[in-house]
């Protein structure tokens, strides 16, 4: 499992979760994003397009981590879910508190 | 098929146990994507579940899983070492005003992803039952 980070043009940053976003690794994603928004970042993407699952603490991690962008201005979207990761958030009704997209690209278009 | 593995009460090793397992049920012809997916998830939140609320990461416990497949269904046991809760009394996670706090999901996702799910009286070994589609 690896995180990757990149800085889109327009001035967001892209964060792909490859493999899984579980128990053990979510303190991780935390970390960069929370790194992020200590540099200024406001606008952040993260990307599932090569994540294979999620587990509640993964999704915990997201919950904590859209509160505090928002808190700071910002905002944290969410692309690139396949249609088992996409089922996470609609039987939870996580669905209703992020910006879902399609693609990264599409996440990015109007941010 | 049967498969039993004992897992120390250590969160970095989830993923690990999770794959090796899930690797097992793909290899005994359970149906690819409930092995790879529901399976998967179910199985991460049950470790997790009893790692951090049952064996409160205590790291002289284990839990102990233990995979059945036989004929049309797929029977998965964590047990864990410690005192075992109530499970009827955990709250709906996507209640309005629960559905910002960080935690919480885990039995409701476990309930969801798998057919059929039963606790031992104690409440420190959940069963959970996936059926071949």
């Amino acid at each position: 499992m690896t995180f990757t980070v990149r800085k889109d043009p327009k001035g967001a940053v892209v964060i792909g979760v490859d493999g899984q976003l579980i128990v053990g690794n979510r303190h991780e994603l935390k970390q960069r994003v929370l790194d992020a928004v200590e540099a200024g970042e406001r606008k952040v993407v993260i990307d599932f397009s090569n994540t294979g699952y999620i587990d509640s603490s993964g999704l915990g991690a997201l919950v904590s981590l859209s509160k505090k962008l928002r808190d700071s201005g910002g905002e944290l979207r969410l692309a690139g879910l396949n249609e088992d990761l996409r089922t996470l958030f609609e039987l939870t009704k996580l669905d209703t508190l992020f910006t879902i997209a399609d693609s990264t690209e599409q996440a990015l278009a109007d941010f | 098929m049967e498969i039993s593995l004992r897992v120390p009460t250590d969160l970095e090793v989830v993923e690990e146990a999770v794959d090796l397992l899930a690797r097992h049920c793909l290899a005994s012809g359970f149906p690819p994507h409930t092995a790879r997916f529901n399976l998967r998830v179910a199985l991460a939140e049950a470790l997790a579940n009893a790692i951090i609320y049952g064996n409160r990461l205590d790291p002289e416990k284990f839990v102990d899983v233990r995979i059945v497949v036989a004929g049309g269904s797929l029977t998965l046991q964590v047990c864990d070492q410690g005192e075992g809760f109530d499970p009827a009394g955990v709250p709906d996670p996507t209640q309005p005003d629960r559905l910002d706090r960080p935690d919480g999901r885990g039995l409701f996702l476990i309930r969801k992803l798998v057919d059929e799910v039963r606790f031992n009286e104690r409440g420190n070994t959940i069963c959970m039952i996936l059926r071949r589609a």
